[in-house]
């Protein structure tokens, strides 16, 4: 349970019993293509309108999760879940549609995390037998609520950062084979007085520090204990200030074993500048890449740091630095169960 | 306004700020000034090409062609931007698709289209001014400024 | 004819480099540069500066966002001429019209036939 300051422990130790995750063209071109469960060819993903695809990404990863679960819609009984879009919408849509209780969250684009932390605290708690969670985003949905139109022709500096049009959804479970989450860090919200829109990864840098450090601390274990730890979307830049930053606290970090979502998902040439984003980045990546690596045991522990830029259009016009935020969740194949 | 703004920041914030100034990757400058100049350079020629065809194809002069060449151009940005193809245009040249005319009509097309899925009335209409709006509201309001003082100089001051 | 072209080439270019600069270094958003560039448009017309530059430039002059302030200046004074200052109000569009009606013309066309891509 809680250990140190901000640190859940989770006796229980939930499965990840199975993952969904959903791609658009753009993500099928990229370097995970393999690692989806389902690639749409098109942006619009038959739809009239943008947000209408966003929602219809999140239901179809929340239906392939439950179908490699094998269960039934009826048998899920919490759904948490967000995603960018103004008073999260689309997910709250796609959970009219799926049905069940619904938490509805927002971290920006540490959501995936957020969700997973959350879940896998109910679950400890007894709280549940089976639940959702996951996070999706919708590039074209999100540039025009964030930027521009998108056929705007505004030039993006290399700062900038591609919104993933992506949904990755998690089916926890008390019982069963898999991956388990073992423990969570929840983190504070750090604005380090950056403001420009077009470089997140900048600003949430020592956000996703400030986390890893924090569960490190609060674990009482070093970084070498994790065979990877895995940043949302820092993208280049962010994961290299967050690189220098270990550097600067003393925290003995091997740069192989630190990785960004937001640098995997994108094979090199796709005009993606800095990176990938979005809560869609970190759950695809981790509920597909990254589980499906573990399942193979390449990795037996992976902690998962979801990093979110908590700004809005208004916030940014009015002045506002960017608060960041980032959520770690520790995920480890262990044969057999705590207490 | 810059050093304004570093005095309300903390010690560990101005800190920070100079650490990630060092790692971010800085805007290719040059590089951007001289595709800025190519691409803006080539639709102002084009826009040349344009007004000559007015002025040798229709009655018009080299004071009246500006009006057709304009809505020309526009029509030109309509057709790139419905086509996806002037973001991508933009994002090589910056402000050689932005500061010409048809960067005006390719700010109107984009907001125009993107709000279609919220309507007619409210999406397009609402929204077709998003970008471009503040161009006009400054392009008007300096230019009744300038008017009025230059007025008001010839009437009163006999200039 | 063709000297014509090259000037407006070169002059053109050089305002979208002025542009540019304005993005780059001043990290202005492209709204920011463009209401800027406008304004020095209509107050270069107030010092009877950009019309010889069109004769100069040609399109060069009048493609780019500053030759908007500038025609709204011109509107303005050709009315005022005859109406005083009531008549910057009223003669403010008159050269512009074009662009803007095409703009909004355009705009909804574009609306009608055409999807983002995205």
């Amino acid at each position: 349970m809680l250990k140190g300051h901000q640190t859940w422990e989770f006796d229980r130790k939930p499965v990840i019993l199975a993952t969904g995750t959903v791609g658009g063209p753009f993500e099928a071109n990229g370097e995970l293509a393999e690692d989806f469960d389902l690639l749409h060819e098109d942006l619009w993903i038959g739809q009239e309108s943008y947000e209408k695809a966003h929602r219809l990404l999140f239901e179809e990863a929340c239906q392939k999760a439950m179908e490699k679960g094998g269960l039934r819609k009826e048998q899920v009984q919490f759904i948490l879940g967000g995603d960018l879009i103004n008073q999260i919408t689309p997910t709250s849509l796609a959970c009219r549609t799926l049905g069940a209780p619904y938490i509805g969250l927002f971290g920006a684009c540490s959501t995936s995390m957020e969700g997973l932390a959350l879940g896998a605290m109910i679950m400890n708690g007894r709280g549940a037998d089976y639940l959702l969670t996951g996070a999706s985003s919708h590039n074209a949905a999100v540039e025009k609520q964030f930027r521009y139109p998108t056929e705007y022709g505004g030039q993006k500096p290399p700062t900038s950062q591609w919104t993933v049009t992506g949904a990755g959804a998690a089916l926890l479970a008390g019982e069963g084979d898999g991956p388990r989450v073992t423990s969570a860090t929840i983190g504070r919200v750090i604005d380090m007085g950056l403001s420009d829109p077009f470089n997140m990864g900048g600003a949430m840098a020592p956000a996703a520090v400030e986390t890893i450090e924090s569960h490190l601390r609060d674990r009482g274990i070093d970084a070498s204990y994790y065979d990877l730890i895995v940043t949302g979307d820092l993208g280049e830049i962010g994961h290299t200030v967050s690189l220098r930053l270990f550097e600067k606290h003393g925290t003995p970090i091997q740069e192989n074993q630190y990785k960004d979502c937001g640098m995997m998902i994108y094979r090199k040439g796709q005009p993606v500048f800095s990176g990938a984003s979005g809560p869609g980045c970190s759950a695809v990546v981790v509920y597909g890449h990254l589980l499906n690596r573990m399942k193979r045991g390449e990795l037996k522990r992976l902690l998962v740091v979801a990093t979110g830029a908590l700004l809005s259009p208004l916030t940014y016009q009015q002045g506002e630095s960017i608060p960041c935020i980032a959520h770690a969740v520790s995920i480890e194949m262990v044969k057999e169960r705590g207490s | 306004m810059a050093d304004n703004e570093k005095k309300m920041l903390t010690p560990v914030q101005q800190e920070y700020q100079a650490l990630q100034k060092q790692v971010e990757v800085k805007r290719p400058v040059l590089r951007n000034c001289v595709n800025a100049f190519l691409v803006g350079g080539l639709i102002c020629a084009i826009g040349q090409a344009v007004q000559y065809f007015f002025i040798f194809f229709f009655d018009f002069t080299e004071q009246t062609a500006g009006n057709p060449t304009a809505g020309t151009m526009i029509f030109i940005a309509m057709i790139l931007t419905g086509a996806g193809v002037y973001d991508r245009i933009a994002q090589f040249a910056g402000a050689g698709s932005a500061v010409p005319l048809t960067g005006f009509g390719n700010a109107v097309i984009s907001a125009a289209i993107e709000h279609r899925t919220e309507g007619f009335v409210l999406g397009v209409g609402g929204n077709m001014f998003k970008l471009a709006g503040s161009v006009i509201l400054f392009g008007v309001f300096s230019a009744f400024i300038v008017a009025t003082i230059k007025t008001l100089l010839t009437q009163w001051g006999g200039l | 004819m063709l000297a014509m072209f090259f000037w407006a080439f070169v002059i053109g270019g050089l305002i979208c480099v002025v542009g540019q600069l304005m993005m780059d270094l001043g990290h202005l958003t492209p709204g920011h540069t463009l209401s800027i560039l406008v304004s020095i448009g209509a107050v270069a017309a107030g010092f009877d500066l950009y019309e010889p530059l069109i004769d100069f430039a040609g399109a060069g002059a009048t493609i780019p966002i500053t030759s908007f302030g500038n025609a709204l200046v011109a509107g303005a004074m050709q009315e005022a001429e005859k109406h005083g200052v009531v008549g910057v109000l009223t003669g403010m569009f008159e050269v512009t019209s074009s662009g803007i009606s095409a703009a909004i013309v355009f705009g909804f066309i574009g609306a009608l036939f055409f999807k983002p891509k995205g």
